[in-house]
């Protein structure tokens, strides 16, 4: 159904993690009327994903950091929903906004034409997250390699582990995260390889310093880690995934500075599962594609260009959280208290706005510590696929950028398809820029956000004629 | 405060109680699912990690991201290809099948 146009809010608030459910509800402590609209079943986001009902979790928290937050988060939500202020719209994908006096934002909720919504807000908030950034290797696409998030998440939202003997890999915190949370709950961990040294956060000692709860979640997981025996080999990757059907180990090898693996240093580790990732990726096609101003990150990835309250370069558009740059729940969470008072015309508190700074910087600090080396790109064979997708190696891509010349991800795709599939670039995207030598990061557009069935957009023509 | 051991499970973890597990078919076969499970969760509770197979390469694949954003997990359920089944949650008797290639095989062009 169409939604009728009196379903008109002050605020549209998309996605109900931790950026967008602190917006939504001091939003409405200050009196507007708000739509809080996420694609998932229950608040939380991908961070304070957690069990479904059915599955009765006695103690959701002990897979999670910062529980009572969202406990609190949660329960605010709750009480606004049953006193009308907040509009809560669950299993809604936005896949895109009509800026205007009044936004249109046009959502599907279903697989028939008559499954369209559309909610119409004066101001709208983007927390709409990120998801994980890939590298790929050989034998990335076995059964039972995964990303470091969708363990988490499957962990999580499932009480899942996709094996029993799980080495995990890549870059950043996440890895930290995610290899605690899986030996909490009954794998073992051969190992963590990071690909950096982790010495580059020494370069920002105020900034480490300025940000003692971060170093405690940092030591806390640390501390996990060294009680089940788990090793943490820094400036090493896994350079190759064996198995026929499934994983049934990994080669892992030492990296110089730029990443580039060192040879006589591969070292087999025998696992049924690996959880991977190299950071996160701000998912902000819905801003990008209106012509938002965007940022490079120190990590290389694309983030919305925001002022000091949150503002975005387009009039009535805010953002929070990652989509911002990526940085934690907790700043994500200062991002949407502040976005909120300032869309409510308020002045926000001091205190919420130094610890968004405080957040912001050690952020930043993060992204260059493991801003991804380009020697990575020689632990592919030519026969190595790309793009999971389209099954492209990356022989073809390198043939398309040395005898084709193709200089961009764009072109690549033109030629080669790699980017063309379901994922639309989402996973190979970052490897076949960098594989196309394409300096300058640049900040996907794409005119749908979400796949839609078509009879939802042939009602969409209708209507516009 | 009872002293807790070493949880071995993701269940323990927790002090989860599911209610009654329910069943759904899995390429002909019956796979036991704990309530409010997606596909793919209870696919890799029973152990499976793969539920499709590449339209070139004919490859294995099961899920990858995890939350919905690299197509990997597909399969066809109840009959319908192309169905993300790390977002869709199982239901009671659902029927899950390995999707070959673009799972439009009906469709022969
Ligand atoms: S596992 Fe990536 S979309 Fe389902």
């Amino acid at each position: 159904m169409l939604t009728s146009p009196s379903d008109r809010y002050d605020l549209a608030v998309v996605g109900a993690g931790p950026g967008g459910l602190a917006a939504a509800v001091t939003a409405a402590d200050h009196g507007l009327s708000v739509a809080l609209i996420d694609a998932g079943p229950r608040p939380g986001g991908q961070y304070y994903r957690h069990p479904a009902p059915g599955l009765g979790a006695a103690h959701p928290e002990r897979l999670h950091h910062g529980w009572s937050v969202f406990a609190d988060l949660s329960a605010r939500l709750r009480a606004h929903t049953g006193q009308r202020r907040i509009g809560y719209l669950t299993g809604h994908h936005v896949w895109t906004a009509e800026p205007g006096e009044y936004w249109r934002l046009h959502a599907t909720v279903g697989p028939g034409a008559e499954d369209a919504a559309v909610v119409e807000a004066r101001a709208v908030l983007l927390a709409t997250g990120a998801y994980e950034r890939q590298l790929p290797f050989p034998g990335w696409t076995l059964p039972g390699v995964v990303t470091a998030g969708g363990a988490q998440a499957m962990l999580k939202a499932g009480l899942v582990l996709p094996g029993r003997r799980i080495v995990v890999a890549g870059s950043g915190p996440l890895l930290l995260a995610a290899a605690s949370s899986l030996v909490a709950a009954g794998a073992e961990v051969p190992a963590i390889v990071e690909a950096t040294d982790y010495l580059g956060y020494a370069r920002g000692l105020p900034t480490l310093l300025g940000n003692p709860a971060k170093l405690a979640e940092g030591a806390g997981h640390g501390a996990a880690l060294l009680r089940h025996g788990v090793r943490l080999r820094r400036t090493s990757a896994v350079v190759e995934a064996h198995g026929e059907d499934r994983v049934t180990g990994v080669t892992v090898a030492r990296l110089d500075r730029d990443w580039r693996p060192l040879p006589g240093t591969a070292r087999r580790i025998d696992c049924d599962a690996v959880a991977i990732g190299h950071g996160l990726i701000p998912q902000i096609e819905l801003a990008t594609e209106l012509g938002a101003d965007t940022r490079v990150t120190p990590d290389g990835a694309v983030a919305l260009a925001v002022d000091g309250e949150q503002r975005t370069s387009l009039p009535g558009l805010w953002a929070a959280g990652e989509a911002c740059g990526v940085g934690g729940a907790d700043l994500a969470v200062a991002e949407g208290v502040l976005a909120a008072h300032a869309v409510s015309g308020r002045p926000a508190p001091a205190g919420v706005r130094r610890r968004r700074d405080r957040r912001r910087a050690f952020a930043e600090l993060m992204a260059a510590a493991h801003n991804p080396g380009p020697g990575w790109t020689g632990w592919l064979t030519p026969e190595t696929d790309v793009c999971r997708c389209e099954e492209v190696p990356a022989g073809r891509i390198r043939e398309a950028v040395d005898d084709l010349g193709a200089g961009d991800a764009r072109t690549v795709k033109l030629l080669t398809r790699a980017g063309m599939g379901w994922c639309q670039g989402r996973m190979c995207g970052p490897a076949v820029a960098c594989l196309a030598g394409d300096p300058q990061a640049r900040a996907d557009s794409r005119p749908l956000a979400c796949p839609v069935p078509l009879g939802q957009l042939e009602r969409l023509a209708e209507r516009s004629i | 405060m009872s002293i807790r051991r070493t949880p071995r499970t993701p269940v323990e973890l927790v002090g989860a109680e599911p209610g009654p597990a329910h069943t759904i078919e899995f390429d002909g076969r019956p796979v036991p699912v704990l309530p409010g499970r997606t596909i793919a969760a209870a696919l890799w509770a029973d152990g499976v990690l793969a539920w499709r197979t590449t339209r070139v390469g004919g490859r294995p694949r099961g899920a990858f991201c995890g939350i919905g954003v690299c197509f990997d997990c597909l399969a066809t359920v109840n009959g319908r290809p192309n169905q993300r089944t790390c977002l869709i949650p199982a239901r009671p008797g659902d029927t899950v099948t390995t999707q070959e290639g673009h799972g439009r095989a009906d469709l022969a062009v």
